[in-house]
């Protein structure tokens, strides 16, 4: 079971690395990331705060984009080549498995996606400040939390990618992004409101992604701590959403008629 | 039960366990934020900076900035906070996205001008705002009214607020009350009585209802600083009168002092306490300055006046 899963992921990797689109995003993250520099520069005394604050959102946002573009593919392109037939019909896969494996293969493509992107970030830091310090290392957290970000997009963008076309389920899942990155207001509007409009905001709140958890960016801008039951509530909140999307997947995968 | 159905209520299982657990976490995420990372602070401070980032689509950005408002406000009055450091900035960028949204210069001078907990306690900041509402909307006579409320409700300027009733009321359409106005502060009516007409005005041009309710809350604590006030000087007059301290209200009714034990206008029985009349809940009335128990300042302080223009 774990080979076959381990399979599926690595072609799945290999697969996107494949993809020149990707290529493409990555250069033009790296690109952003040099172009703070220049931002920096022409104003005053807030170099650093500018890199970070436009470094890690052009590697989050060009990291959203490419897991929604690659997660929407999984099983509609798989489908319309007509290779997942023969993967589940001449092969002892398990469609779980199949959901499973593309969702890790996907992963580790925007893992390594985010290392690139991250090294041009650091040696553009580098350059700036010609040493790390010790506040530098909050980066690495933000960093973090940009791929629990992947981690949940790509699970939504594989869900949706089971029972709707590649069109509809970037719409989705990028509507869900936006809806996530403004959870916690939606929770506010449901604190301050009452009867059933409040029970609704509150739980769609809850039920919905919440994408705001995960953006420290303007705090490790500033150097402030993030707190290490943060890193861990959050890993768990990623772990265990992405899990409850991904079940959603395999029921819906397991129920669709691919023949 | 075959072994499809099997693996379906196990992997339904999954759902519904791992959702559940994902809202715990949810909430304990954010426990863990709110005290070192939620830190008051505008991404864009610049209300020129949004606009541009709006894209022409000023209108739309404006509504949510004054939802934004909104919610800030709500959420900060819920927690009875005593900052509201946001409150000015985000108005400002509301009416500068879009600087005939009325309401913004209405709501905000209001509630930026009131003491804390109940406002930002920034009656100069109220002033600017709706001084910009009417430099932007020079129709708006309605600007001018509450203008001169600021200036003589939170300033205590009464001159002021009387030149600002009088150039109010020469705006085309503004009711005639504005000239009353004008007159009573210019005749150094008393402030209580001029409170309660504006007060009532308010109340009765108004279809607000967060804006009415503030205004029913003024009125109450008028009538109860007016009551305290004539409760206490017939205490006194017992103490005079009797050459002893009264202990409770009972004491002035057996007396014949009083017909009845009082109540304040929610209820409430009025306390008589070593000869002093307190209130007997005044977390139920912010606004009042008399019958506090003692140590406990009002949430409307009178301040010196202010040299402001």
């Amino acid at each position: 079971m774990i080979g076959r899963i381990r399979v599926i992921a690595f072609n799945t990797f290999r697969e996107a690395v494949r993809d020149r689109v990707l290529y493409n995003l990555v250069v033009f993250a790296i690109l952003m990331v040099g172009g703070s520099l220049l931002m920096g520069r022409i104003s005053i005394r807030i170099e650093r705060l500018v890199l970070v604050n436009l470094g890690l959102t052009a590697i989050a946002l060009f990291g959203i984009v490419i897991a929604i573009f690659l997660g929407i593919g999984l099983v509609s392109k798989e489908i319309e080549r007509r290779t997942l037939y023969t993967v589940l019909a001449a092969r002892p896969v398990q469609r779980w498995e199949f959901i499973v494996g593309k969702q890790l293969g996907l992963i580790a493509t925007l893992i390594v996606n985010a290392g690139f992107m991250s090294v041009g970030f650091f040696a553009a830091l580098l350059y700036l400040q010609h040493r790390f310090e010790s506040a530098d290392r909050f980066l690495l957290v933000a960093l973090y939390f940009i791929v629990l970000q992947f981690i949940v997009i790509t699970s939504l963008a594989l869900m949706f990618s089971t029972f709707s076309s590649p069109l509809l389920s970037t719409i989705f899942t990028f509507s869900l992004f936006v809806i996530g990155t403004f959870a916690t207001d939606l929770r506010g509007f449901g604190e301050l409101a009452g009867g059933s409009t409040r029970i609704l905001t509150t739980g769609l709140a809850y039920v919905l992604p919440n994408f705001a958890i995960f953006n420290v960016v303007s705090e490790v801008a500033h150097s402030i701590a993030v707190p290490g039951r943060l890193i861990l509530f959050n890993s768990l909140y990623a772990l265990l959403y992405a899990t409850a999307v991904t079940s959603v997947a395999v029921l819906v995968f397991d129920r669709r008629n691919l023949k | 039960m075959n072994s499809r159905t099997k693996a379906s209520v196990g992997v339904g299982l999954l759902l519904f366990s791992s959702l559940g657990l994902s809202v715990l976490v949810l909430r304990k995420s954010d426990e863990a934020r709110e005290p070192t990372i939620l830190k008051e602070s505008l991404y864009i401070p610049s209300a020129k900076a949004v606009k541009a980032l709006s894209l022409g689509y000023t209108g739309l950005m404006a509504d949510l900035y004054w939802t934004r408002v909104v919610q800030y406000f709500g959420g900060k009055h819920h927690q009875r906070a005593d900052e509201y450091k946001l409150l000015a900035p985000l108005l400002d960028i509301t009416t500068t996205l879009d600087p005939h949204l009325m309401i913004a210069y209405e709501f905000g001078s209001i509630f930026l001008a009131q003491k804390p907990p109940e406002g930002a306690g920034d009656p100069e900041a109220a002033v600017a705002l709706v001084k910009k509402g009417i430099r932007e909307n020079p129709e708006a006579w309605r600007l001018w009214y509450h203008l001169g409320y600021i200036y003589f409700d939170e300033l205590h300027d009464s001159k002021t607020a009387s030149e600002v009733f009088l150039q109010g009321s020469q705006v085309p359409g503004a009711l005639p009350w504005m000239k009353v106005l004008a007159a009573a502060l210019a005749q150094h009516a008393g402030e209580a009585e001029t409170a309660r007409y504006l007060w009532t005005q308010i109340y009765n041009s108004s279809n607000d209802p967060n804006i009415r309710a503030n205004a029913v809350k003024r009125l109450l604590a008028l009538r109860v600083d007016q009551e305290v006030t004539q409760l206490q000087e017939l205490a006194n007059r017992y103490r005079r009168e009797t050459a002893t301290v009264p202990g409770s209200f009972l004491e002035l009714v057996q007396a014949g002092y009083l017909h009845g034990l009082p109540v304040d206008p929610l209820g409430n029985p009025y306390l008589l306490l070593d000869g002093r009349v307190q209130v007997s809940n005044p977390d139920s009335l912010p606004f009042i300055t008399k019958g506090l128990p003692p140590g406990q300042k009002p949430s409307m302080v009178v301040r010196p006046k202010s040299g402001s223009s």
